[in-house]
């Protein structure tokens, strides 16, 4: 991980230099080592770059804005294998411009969770050394160890490819994907309970939703100029209380938008300040998908079409969920 | 805010025999924008229709509603009633109070208060309706037939004849297509070429017919009424307008390897050719790939024998741009690679032979000059077995699924000629089905087996090998006495599966015409519109849109023709007002809405917006209301909502819902 | 919303139907007599595709209890291939509706022809039927309701 921070911040520097690029999206500390947040670096700002194991968020969708400002040269980016998904997919859908950023691919063996290793009663976390499969963490109250497996981020535990789809350079070693879960077997999970319990459950979840719209912010799929819900002419946007469709059928609605269009990156979860398992929505439209479509990976290959935007003349009916087994 | 006036018919006692009609009035009387309301015995008559026109100009209404019949009904009466009272007609809605309500139901309170909910939906929808306004668009008065087959020929001739000037382009050298390959044509057994060489000529010489052989389309654009279509003319290095067609080159050129297409490779052509003796226009044809002088700078010949000087290795492709108001697609077909079927020996024996083969064998142009032998060893053959249905029907991935509806009746045809000239030649026919609707063609097949003798096996054939002495060994079952058979047979015919010819796919991508997963042109409606593609403008002509014969691929394409004069007769083309729109501040231009619209309506361009006072270029749909039908697909596919249904707006329906679950 | 304890709880059913086929089934069904329960209200749009899945939570959340929506059959689209797309978005959002909890029952797709009044009558009269057994739907509107726990 060290190595890979030095070589990062030794490509960035020789890009800059030799005028590959005149602007770099990174990754910037902020007061502690663990709270890290994207940011853009030029010449004179480039020493603050950081990689880090706390480098989860994914930057593709910061392109967006950052290509419609380009005028000269290239930004780089630095995306790992599971952000270059999401960076193909803002290709397929013409809302970045490949010609305008250099991607240098960064491997990735999955990233840390600050809360999970908190919850491990590691506090003051001040240095994390990686040996593997352990971790050394050195913290402000002396040095302590946790395995590797137990603190990675929720989306890293159920990761779905190591698999750079896009790139000019690679940076790093290639990680193995052995020890993923399968990451469908919440959803499924789900769908074995019955209609109240799995009623329970979301009523559960969702009634904890803030509106803060941190999930529609951080989405690389939800990335549209105006939301349906700002929208007046959608007639489901509303401000003021008088209307509660919004605020009930927010959740429906953005997983919709995105289902065939959502790479399955978990920022969504990742930024929810409730903790809402938002992927799990997002998951049961990939797995029904796949399931009654065939296997479709939204973002591993730009220009393919999403299965929303398509059919075949023996798709399916609607009944099909209907004669699912359980009630 | 609108005002609203609502009137409710009583359609004698259809409707105020279960709807009490007085207390829907006072109902809606209450509705927000709603300042009057009355009720009448038949509102579809001339008093009613002047009870809403009167109203409209008394009270200024800006929008009305009619609870009355289906809009399927009188929708179109009432547009028409509030125009002439000055009201712009998509500012009238229906409730549909009869079908939906005073027929179905019989308790009168109950289909009362069903009436007053369909009233206020309609009164909810027509507070956001806008007055629309229908466009108009130009038609140039030109066609452009791809395809100079028989059924591109038919069409261009039909609509030449009406007085339009039509351009055929063809990508081979000569027009003539498929059908100028055929020996004789079934059920009358007349010859193909005499029948279509006079329509090859006279398309020819049709003074409002342009033929681009050698050529291809290269870029559509626009839509109906105004495409703008970019062909290229390959070079032939031979300057057509010099050309005599006297065909000296091509019988001294020295490289003569290469195998004729027009008799299916089974003998060979020069690389300077004419296709064939009929061949329109004829003139010669450089192939680059196998000329002496293009490959090594050498030879020369054609040009040293050329006397007129025609022959021109500098020509270069030349670009035609043109513009058209329609374009009928007639790309006809080609036979299906049997090379996969390994069980009938095809890449193997050379008597192993398709049923176009086998055509060109027995015509007297052909390569063996009309005289029927086996290819291996140019001897008289003595039994033949013909194999139906090879890669029709069937489920592999080697099969096309569908039938390909010729072969039945050619297999009888060559049965037929055969045995009639050589009474001496065993004929089997292995088949599945023998399928011969059509006039007189039953009788025809009949005619093979009753007077011919014929030997139809319906059982389907495992194998072929050749065996020691140079004959062909096939087994097979004959699942009528259900046993296997073996034969010994000189020659096998395979009556391959014809499909789509492989440009199609991409011209009807350029074209924006549907296409099925068979590569076959989709039509708008399958029964009601069989001729024309779902995108306005492009007609279906021949194979392209399904396996047919020579008279159906003629009727269609005199269709097609009538089709497009019935377009080109028209000066102007009034567009669906009902058309997507998008909202260019929330559009993200990301493709999605194109995706799925079936009219190819939707495009894209960079277009500078000021958004609330930030200046910025974006990608942003613009959809061409000639061509949009307004089906909506793009509103529902549109994740910002940017897209939106004029007279069927998000707005619009939700306050539907609204007003249905208030 | 109380139900009156006098009056006989009545399903509110929403019916999206497509103009070029089922909206003229309905027709149909209506010219042919064939009587089918008030409670199905219908909303006519140009074609199934037009349906965005937004009208049918905004009809759940005001208090539908069930909602349909009726197309041409897969194939006879008017628009050629409307009636496709719409028959993967509405089993992606009954599948996600079924998921968060709400009962399938309450959402359906039915094809009608203009021709199958008989069917429109009869889909009609047997989606109302299992609606009216469902009772009403509350829970959509409640999704992001839980009363707190102490």
């Amino acid at each position: 991980m060290q190595k890979t921070a030095g070589l990062i911040k030794k490509r960035a520097l020789e890009l800059l230099a030799d005028g590959t690029v005149t602007k770099v999206l990174g990754w910037e500390e902020g007061d502690f080592i663990y709270d890290v947040t994207p940011a853009f670096f030029d010449k004179e700002t480039i020493d603050s770059l950081v990689f880090s194991s706390f480098c989860g968020s994914n930057l593709s969708k910061y392109l967006i804005k950052a290509c419609k400002e380009q005028t000269e040269g290239k930004i780089l980016v630095f995306l790992k294998p599971c952000d270059t998904f999401s960076f193909n997919q803002l290709l397929t859908e013409h809302r970045i411009d490949r010609e305008k950023v250099y991607v240098v691919g960064v491997e990735c063996k999955g990233m840390l969770d600050i809360e999970k290793i908190k919850a491990l009663g590691i506090n003051g976390v001040t240095k994390v050394i990686d040996n593997g499969e352990s971790l050394n963490i050195k913290t402000i109250y002396g040095e302590k160890t946790c395995e590797r497996s137990e603190v990675l981020l929720e989306k890293c535990t159920t990761c779905k490819s190591k698999e750079l789809v896009v790139f000019d350079e690679v940076l790093g070693e290639k990680a193995e994907n052995e020890n993923s879960q399968d990451r469908f077997a919440q959803v499924a999970a789900l769908e074995a309970m019955t209609t109240e319990e799995r009623y329970a459950f979301w009523q559960g979840e969702l009634s904890k939703c803030i509106r803060c719209n941190a999930c529609r912010n951080v989405c690389p799929a939800c990335s549209c100029m105006k939301c349906v819900f700002d929208n007046i002419q959608s007639g489901v946007a509303s401000k003021s209380n008088a209307d509660t469709f919004e605020e009930k059928m927010f959740h429906i609605i953005r997983a919709f938008h995105v289902a065939g269009r959502c790479t399955d990156c978990g920022e969504c979860s990742r930024v929810c300040p409730q903790g809402i398992p938002l992927h799990l929505l997002n998951r049961k439209f990939i797995k029904d998908i796949n399931e009654l479509y065939g296997d479709y990976q939204a973002g591993e290959e730009a220009g393919s079409r999403a299965p929303l935007v398509n059919f075949t003349f023996d798709d399916a009916e609607p009944s099909v969920i209907h004669e699912r087994g359980n009630s | 805010m609108q005002r609203i006036g609502v009137f409710v018919c009583w359609c004698g006692s259809n409707i105020a025999a279960t709807v009490d009609v007085d207390a829907v009035v006072e109902a809606v009387k209450n509705e927000p924008g709603v300042c009057f309301a009355k009720n009448y015995q038949y509102m579809c008559s001339e008093a009613g229709q002047a009870l809403i026109k009167d109203a409209i100009k008394e009270h200024n209404l800006t929008g009305i509603v009619v609870c009355s019949c289906s809009p399927r009904m009188h929708e179109a009466t009432f547009r028409k009633t509030a125009e002439q009272a000055g009201l712009n007609p998509y500012m009238v809605e229906i409730a549909n109070i009869r079908e939906h309500c005073s027929w179905i139901h019989k308790d009168m309170k109950e289909a009362t208060e069903k009436a007053v909910i369909l009233a206020r939906a309609a009164i909810a929808k027509v507070n956001l309706n806008a007055p629309l306004q229908a466009g108009e668009s130009a038609v140039t008065k030109r066609a452009l037939v791809i395809g100079g087959g028989i059924a591109g020929l038919q069409s261009a001739i039909d609509i030449a004849d009406a007085g339009y000037p039509v351009d055929i382009v063809e990508k081979s050298p000569t027009i003539g297509g498929k059908m100028a390959q055929l020996d004789k044509t079934f059920p009358t057994l007349d010859c193909a070429a005499c029948i279509l060489t006079p329509k090859m000529v006279e398309a020819a010489q049709h003074p409002n017919i342009t033929l681009y052989t050698y050529s291809e389309v290269e870029e559509v654009k626009g839509f109906v009424g105004n495409f703008n279509v970019k062909i290229k003319k390959k070079a032939r290095f031979v300057d057509s307008t010099k050309c005599t067609g006297c065909a000296v080159c091509t019988a001294k050129c020295p490289s003569r390897k290469g195998g004729n297409e027009f008799n299916c490779n089974l003998d060979t052509r020069g690389a300077v050719y004419i296709p064939f003796a009929q061949a329109v226009p004829n003139v010669a044809t450089i192939d680059t790939e196998r000329c002496i002088h293009f490959k090594t700078g050498k030879c020369g010949i054609c040009q040293k024998v050329c006397s007129a000087g025609a022959i021109d290795f500098e020509q270069k492709d030349e670009f035609i741009e043109e513009k058209y108001g329609a374009i009928v697609v007639a790309t006809g077909f080609e036979i299906l690679d049997v090379t996969k079927f390994d069980e009938f020996q095809y890449t193997k024996h050379p008597d192993v032979v398709t049923s176009l083969e086998l055509e060109r064998i027995m015509n007297a142009a052909g390569p063996t000059k009309g005289t029927l032998l086996r290819m291996s060893n140019k001897e008289h053959p003595h039994d033949i077995v013909f194999i139906q249905c090879v890669g029709s029907r069937g489920n592999t991935c080697r099969d096309k699924t569908y039938c390909s509806k010729i072969c039945c009746m050619y297999t009888a045809k060559h049965a037929m000629l055969i045995r009639e000239k050589y009474p001496d030649v065993n004929v089997h026919v292995f088949y599945i089905d023998v399928r011969t609707p059509g006039k007189n063609f039953d009788e025809f097949y009949r005619r093979a087996v009753e007077q011919y003798n014929v030997d139809y096996i319906k059982g389907m054939v495992g194998k072929v090998w050749e065996k020691e002495n140079g004959r062909l060994a096939v087994q097979g079952v004959d699942l009528i006495s259900n046993r296997r058979i073996m034969l010994e047979t000189d020659m096998v015919v395979l009556a391959a599966a014809i499909q789509p010819s492989k440009g199609v796919r991409n011209i009807a991508t350029m074209l924006t015409a549907s296409i099925d997963t068979n590569d076959f042109l989709t039509e708008a409606h399958p029964k009601l519109r069989p001729v024309e593609s779902p995108t306005a403008g492009v007609f279906l002509s021949g194979v392209c849109q399904g396996p047919k014969d020579i008279p159906e691929t003629v009727s269609q394409a005199g269709a097609a023709a009538v089709k497009v004069v019935g377009l080109l007769a028209k000066d102007k083309l009034v567009t669906n007002p009902c058309t997507a729109t998008p909202n260019e501040l929330m559009c993200n231009g990301c493709s999605s809405c194109a995706r799925v619209c079936p009219y190819g309506a939707i495009d894209y361009v960079e277009k500078e917006v000021n958004d609330h006072g930030k200046r910025e270029v974006r990608r942003l749909a613009t959809v061409n209301s000639a061509l949009c039908q307004g089906c909506g697909a793009c509103t529902v596919a549109c994740p910002s909502g940017a897209m939106d249904l004029k007279g069927f707006s998000n707005r619009q329906i939700m306050a539907e819902v609204d007003a249905i679950c208030r | 919303m109380p139900i009156n304890e006098n009056k006989e709880w009545k399903p509110l059913i929403v019916a999206f139907c497509c103009n070029w086929c089922s909206y003229a089934g309905a027709d149909l069904a209506g010219t042919s007599r064939l009587s089918y329960p008030a409670e199905v209200k219908i909303i006519k749009v140009p074609c199934s595709c037009r349906v965005n899945p937004m009208f049918i939570l905004k009809a759940f959340e005001r208090g539908a209890d069930g909602v349909i929506m009726c197309g041409c059959h897969p194939g006879d689209c008017h628009y050629s291939t409307g009636n496709y797309y719409a028959r993967r978005r509405m089993t992606m959002l009954f599948s996600m509706l079924d998921y968060l909890g709400i009962d399938r029952q309450r959402t359906r797709v039915e094809w009608v022809s203009a021709a199958e009044g008989q069917k429109f009558a009869a889909v009609m009269n047997d989606f109302a039927k299992t609606i009216t057994e469902l009772g009403e739907n509350v829970k959509l509107g409640d999704l992001r309701c839980k009363k707190q726990q102490d």
